[in-house]
């Protein structure tokens, strides 16, 4: 089982990343999320994306969330890579992945791995449109989300 | 060395800075810094679902004093991924 859990501090290349988490297991199936800065027109455009995180409790709270998602799910691999600092549209945020002998567990355990990232991780997001920087609130439907995996200890 | 404040997501604006310094005379607690503070500010940072990392680590509302040297963050709820 390899579990590589990162917080990236400049871009990434999410590709490169995946293809080399693959070679270094013997899986069955790989399941991977990437969460990229969205680009949209019109005057709420997002031009920049903020991630700013608290750096004693951020990395390790993901490392954390690791081993939950490999106490509960059988994996051959784990890769967390989640980005902080000013992002672009198009710039990946976010890339998960997971490898088992079985795909059930690696698409749930991705499932898992972006639900927490997104609602219980260390991170606060602003973003910058026409109208300048502005903190994003918690969604609502990210607390919800979060329900969905109460049976995981 | 002075107590040293950080201001997570949107208690950065409320505050007007990521960070602040305060010199204390002897360690304090939650309300005693928060008395120190704009009014404004300190109803921010004492908000329910405002957490408290002391020198890195979670604490509670009481319990706990920081003084000169320390490091208080607040956590407002996350927005991230």
């Amino acid at each position: 089982m390899i579990s590589d859990v990162r917080l990236a501090h400049a871009d990434f290349d999410a590709a490169h990343e995946l293809q080399r988490f693959t070679l270094r297991q013997d899986a069955g199936g790989i399941v991977s999320f990437l969460g990229k800065v969205r680009a949209e027109g019109g005057d709420d455009a997002v031009l920049a994306l903020e991630l700013r995180h608290y750096a004693p409790l951020t990395l390790s709270g993901m490392e954390m969330l690791a081993l939950r998602a490999q106490r509960h799910w059988t994996l051959t691999g784990l890769l967390i890579i989640h980005r902080e600092g000013v992002m672009h549209p198009g710039d990946p945020i976010v890339l998960v992945a997971c490898g088992a002998r079985h795909r059930r567990d690696a698409f749930e355990a991705c499932d898992f791995l972006m639900d927490h990232l997104k609602s219980e991780s260390w991170f606060w997001k602003r973003e910058k449109t026409a109208h300048g920087w502005h903190w994003v609130d918690p969604r609502d439907q990210d607390r919800k989300d979060l329900s969905r995996w109460a049976h995981v200890a | 060395m002075s107590l040293t404040l950080l201001f997570l997501g949107k208690l950065e604006d409320v505050a007007g800075a990521p960070s602040l310094s305060l010199d204390v005379a002897q360690p304090l607690s939650l309300s005693e810094i928060a008395e120190r503070l704009e009014p404004r500010l300190a109803v921010a940072l004492s908000a329910a679902n405002v957490r408290v990392a002391l020198n890195g680590s979670l604490v509670g509302a009481g319990g706990w004093a920081a003084g000169n040297g320390d490091e208080l963050a607040f956590l407002p709820p996350v927005s991230g991924g």
